[in-house]
């Protein structure tokens, strides 16, 4: 019935299911939408739309998928009533060939900006029709439902094909559209990999094993043994490259960050450039200032802290192995040195890259990285996370 | 048997088809919105306008999903094992009923809201699937299955502090509340307060609205503290032009302390006042 639509939502990325077009198709024939479209439109809305991420482009899609089809089923009973509205959007539907080639012919879209910022100057009252002010209708390139291939539309929220407000049109869900394709839910999950239960804290729970052993060794009367809950005791350190060319991966490093900070409770994070060096810091924008000795660092955290390094190792060769090769400041000791001191102290450490794999090869430093790692170098994905944590889980 | 807008609130056209729609084919209806649009309070009303009992269960950082079907007390049976009570004999005496069951044995179909979803550990929802597809579940200690002699209608509210997994959205009908247009907003007031000036509500809205638009407010006002801040400005009985922003005069609005809720947000104000101040002079 609506396979169609169905199609264009998933095509433009929306995860719609077929268990829910089925729910929708029930809910339909149920007549939940009493056959008005905005009705439908909320109906679907609710039924295919299960993140208010998604609202914007499902108002878009519905707008395209549904063009026109409104105009049918507000109207069957009210044409005769308003033949005039009627009429002009049957104008509207019928132009001639000349005419449309009669809007072809005006310039570029510079020159329609150009065009637009002088009549909106010329123009005193609200225009309707004609072709050369702008208003709605009409063959002028500006304004709002007029027919012309390089017209400039602008704010279409009413429409006439209908009286009624569209409320697609409308697009109030635009700012929740954050494009963001894969939640932190996956990384999470990845991360839960990396566990380590130990009871810690106040006793909470019921020691089933040690109070039936007390009460027997009592005699039979009852005594009970409590025990703090089991929890997650993991320590992670995790050493972020920030700025140059991870400008590209910025993304996908917020969300590892945050899946992190929300998993973890023992986290700590370091920023550095590239590789790292005698200085890590913690806050991006005053690292000049406020940055931390890297000995202090690994003095500071033990070795029982898991090291993660997210970087995508793509540097030139000097900054690995020469002293004063780092790009921004007089290094005097290689940054080959530090990333060894660093794997010397916690022996659970990986590097996770948010290069793709296949061009790992391609580029010498991240090979000579990856070799330092002892091959411990993942792809910063889901299943490369996945395999990380199992690494680090040894 | 519908939901429609009742005295204390208003339900916009969308809501009404989502909820209407979840009743009608039997499925959960997942509400999320800005905190203060009146999420909790949807399943209270959707309560008392189809005249149903309301079943409450609020979800905790603690919360487990088992925690909503039933629970064993197995330290009570062993301590009255000791004392020679005779219920001991009886498992289902120390098997406690969770929210889940009592919605499915109530006699009358009842509502069922499951307040704040997102507060649990990211595994809750995908432990509750099979037990609201089916609406049924298993007690390992008596062997009995309990399943719902009325399907209970739904309600989950959701702050998205943490995301949902997809195979639960599916299940969902979802609405997202939006944050109400000035239109809306002026029933819900008139809801509220009936007896109030139009003046005010017209000044307090419109600088409710300014506030809302003031760039990098770290917490938005929302409709419950409107409502609040109203309440105030009547029982204070503050002077509808009091209320209006003249020259940057009045920016920081009187009684602000019921709208702004982070003192960097005032500060905010404080600043802007100040710059206010400084172009006029």
């Amino acid at each position: 019935m609506f396979t169609k639509f169905f199609y264009n939502l998933r095509n433009a990325n929306i995860p719609v299911t077929l268990l829910e077009y089925l729910t929708l198709l029930k809910a339909v024939k149920l007549g939940l939408s009493e056959y008005k479209v905005n009705k439908f439109y909320y109906l679907a809305r609710t039924c295919l739309v299960k993140d208010e991420r998604n609202l914007d482009k499902f108002d878009l899609v519905f707008a395209k998928s549904f063009q026109g089809v409104e105009y049918y089923l507000n109207h069957q009973d009210f044409i005769l009533d308003i033949p005039a509205e009627w009429l002009r959007s049957v104008a509207e539907r019928v132009m001639t060939a000349e005419e449309m080639a009669e809007v072809k012919k005006r310039g570029g879209f510079e020159k329609l900006i150009e065009e637009l910022q002088k009549r909106l100057n010329e123009q005193e009252k609200r225009h309707e029709g004609g072709s050369k002010w702008i208003g709605t209708g009409g063959t002028s390139p500006f304004g709002a439902d007029g027919f012309n291939p390089e017209g400039i539309r602008i704010g279409q929220n009413t429409s006439h094909h209908s009286r009624a407000l569209k409320v697609w049109d409308k697009r109030q869900y635009r700012d929740l559209d954050g494009g963001v394709e894969i939640g932190t839910r996956n990384m999470k999950l990845a991360l839960r990999r990396l566990r380590n239960f130990a009871r810690r804290g106040t006793p909470t729970e019921l020691n089933l094993q040690q109070t039936i052993f007390n009460t027997a060794r009592n005699g039979g009367l009852l005594d009970i043994e409590m025990q703090p809950e089991r929890r997650n005791t993991i320590k992670v350190l995790i050493l972020f490259d920030i700025g140059g060319s991870m400008d590209y991966h910025i993304k996908t490093c917020e969300e590892l960050f945050s899946a992190s900070k929300n998993e973890f409770k023992h986290l700590e994070y370091y920023y550095f450039h590239n590789c790292v060096y005698e200085r890590l810091w913690r806050d991006n924008n005053r690292r000049h200032v406020n940055s931390s000795q890297t000995w202090d660092i690994i003095h500071t955290y033990g070795s029982d802290y898991k090291l993660i390094f997210v970087g995508d190792a793509t540097m030139s060769p000097y900054e690995i192995s020469y002293p004063g090769g780092s790009v921004e400041h007089w290094n005097d000791e290689p940054g080959k040195v530090w990333l060894e001191r660093f794997l010397d102290k916690y022996q659970n450490s990986i590097w996770l890259n948010p290069v793709p794999i296949n061009y790992w090869d391609t580029t010498p430093t991240i090979r000579e990285i990856r070799r330092a790692m002892g091959g411990r170098m993942f792809p910063l994905t889901i299943e490369g996370l996945d395999d990380g944590m199992r690494e680090l889980n040894h | 048997m519908n939901f429609k807008s009742t005295n204390n609130y208003v339900a916009t056209e969308d809501l009404l088809i989502a909820v209407n729609g979840a009743v009608a084919l039997e499925k959960p209806l997942l509400v999320k919105g800005e905190p203060g649009t009146g999420k909790t309070v949807l399943a209270h009303e959707i309560a008392s306008s189809l005249g149903r009992p309301l079943i409450e269960w609020h979800i905790k950082s603690t919360t487990k999903a088992q925690q909503g079907l039933y629970e064993y007390d197995a330290v009570s049976r062993l301590r009255d094992s000791q004392l020679g009570h005779e219920e001991v004999n009886n498992i289902a005496n120390y098997i406690k009923k969770g929210k889940l069951w009592d919605a499915f044995s109530s006699d009358e179909l009842p509502i069922l809201l499951i307040d704040e979803i997102d507060k649990a550990d990211i595994e809750f929802p995908n432990d509750l699937l099979l037990e609201l597809d089916r609406m049924e579940f298993h007690v390992y200690e008596t062997g009995e299955t309990v399943r719902a002699k009325l399907r209970p209608i739904v309600i989950i509210t959701s702050n998205n502090e943490k995301e949902l997994p997809d195979a639960f959205l599916r299940r969902c009908f979802f609405h997202y509340i939006s944050f109400p247009e000035p239109e809306v907003m002026e029933q819900i007031v008139a809801v509220h307060y009936p007896d109030i000036k139009k003046k005010l509500v017209h000044e307090a809205l419109t600088s409710f609205y300014d506030i809302r638009e003031v760039p990098g407010l770290k917490k938005k006002p929302t409709t419950s503290e409107l409502l609040d801040w109203i309440k105030l400005l009547m029982s204070e009985d503050i002077d509808p032009e009091a209320l209006k922003m003249k020259e940057g005069k009045n920016i920081i609005p009187p009684l602000y302390g019921a709208l702004l809720k982070n003192e960097q947000d005032v500060h905010l104000f404080e600043k802007l006042a100040f710059l206010n101040r400084k172009e006029q002079s």
